[in-house]
């Protein structure tokens, strides 16, 4: 079933219709935070993919040449998510060394990533779907890239809607809520787009 | 000097320092598992267990964990817990496991949890972790089961699957769907900011 048209669909359903951040509500905590200035949304969402792609690689390998033949399936979600710490650890040692100015770009965005819940998030969904590694690949892509997406039209509302007269009580997060509610609102549209 | 037994540190979770309304971690699973009663009290159940399991234990080991390993090791301590719970559940209540899915091992990323570990545990003893941990996971539980009623009862008229309305109710259809999670915290937090402001003039 590895086709061309399957990838596309996996990285369409990833990227649009079940969006990671509005449809399945993870990584919530940094995009309320992060999302009320479009440069530093801009540095983490590039930072999401990168981290992402690379983990959800990572932990497919361990998971399946690792865990299964051993039958240590039950050590998954330790296993992860000390994967996910120390893979940001080493990541973050050789942007510094070898890469100083995209080191300054992500700045503090890099160490926050380790809680980020979309990143472990996308490694348990892949290999609950059981996906080979092309596939999960494709979607790990899809999940980070519609995090960006997500996260970049979301800062420029919220540096709109600054200027905006609010009732006093909505100021600040709750608006920023609403304003999620209506994104999700217009994503669910997709949802007919075709099944996965 | 601080008390060993202090039960003011019990009450500062559910309401003072309450973990979602007031310091806003720990969001994604509040929003996520929140449209049926069912699934939120189980998530509830979920993170009371593992916030007070992980608190004892790091407020134990808080001595002889040398001080610049102590984040992982605090990952691995409730990544023990989480797991113990995923599979409690499977056994026990698969239904609820189902409906949990992935927000289940998520847990172990919940900010409260590393939060309250860090922030609480490592500093205080045990009893008052202990009492902490209670605390703070009844806060989560409280919210997250008042966001669930509003969710359930407004967009499919049941309250713990019991109906509640006649058969001419037509449901808000939207409450259950995601964007209503995200209309029902907004609310929520306008609310608490406006309680808080009333304070402030009196």
């Amino acid at each position: 079933m590895l086709n061309e048209t399957n990838l596309f669909f996996i990285f369409l359903s990833a990227f649009l219709i079940n969006n990671i951040l509005l449809i399945r509500f993870l990584g919530l905590c940094s995009f309320i935070g992060i999302s009320t200035n479009i440069k530093s949304s801009i540095g983490m969402g590039i930072a999401v993919i990168f981290v992402t792609v690379m983990a959800c690689s990572i932990s497919w390998a361990v998971y399946n040449f690792l865990l299964l033949p051993f039958h240590l399936e039950y050590l998954r979600t330790t296993t992860f998510i000390l994967t996910i710490a120390s893979f940001v650890q080493f990541e973050e040692m050789i942007i510094r060394k070898k890469l100083p100015a995209l080191y300054r770009a992500f700045g503090i965005y890099l160490p926050l990533i380790t809680t980020n819940c979309a990143i472990l998030a996308s490694a348990f969904l892949g290999i609950d779907y059981k996906f080979s590694f092309i596939q999960n690949f494709v979607f790990s892509l899809g999940i980070s890239a519609g995090y960006c997406f997500v996260i970049i039209v979301f800062a420029t509302i919220r540096e709109e809607i600054e200027l905006a007269p609010i009732p006093e009580s909505f100021r600040g997060v709750p608006i920023a809520f609403i304003l999620a509610a209506l994104m999700s609102l217009a994503f669910l549209g997709f949802k007919g787009l075709f099944k996965l | 000097m601080k008390k060993i037994i202090d039960f003011k540190v019990f009450l500062n979770g559910i309401w003072r320092e309450n973990p979602i309304l007031f310091i806003m971690l720990g969001l994604c699973p509040v929003l996520a598992v929140s449209s049926s009663i069912k699934d939120a009290l189980g998530m509830g159940i979920a993170v009371i267990f593992v916030l007070t399991g992980s608190n004892f234990v790091i407020s134990l080991i808080k001595n002889i964990v040398p001080s610049h390993v102590r984040i992982p090791v605090y990952i691995v301590v409730i990544a023990t817990f989480v797991t113990i719970t995923d599979y409690t559940l499977a056994a026990y209540s698969p239904q609820i496991h189902r409906n949990l899915g992935v927000y289940l091992p998520l847990i172990v990323v919940n900010c409260i949890i590393l939060g309250r570990a860090e922030g609480f545990a490592s500093k205080n003893n045990v009893i008052n972790s202990i009492l902490d941990g209670l605390g703070m996971g009844l806060g989560f539980t409280l919210i997250i089961f008042v966001i669930a009623t509003i969710r359930e009862v407004l967009g499919n008229g049941t309250f713990m699957g019991k109906a509640l309305f006649g058969p001419d109710f037509s449901p808000f259809l939207i409450m259950i769907m995601p964007p209503g999670a995200f209309l029902v915290i907004g609310i929520l937090i306008a609310l608490k900011q406006k309680i808080e402001k009333g304070k402030k003039i009196c």
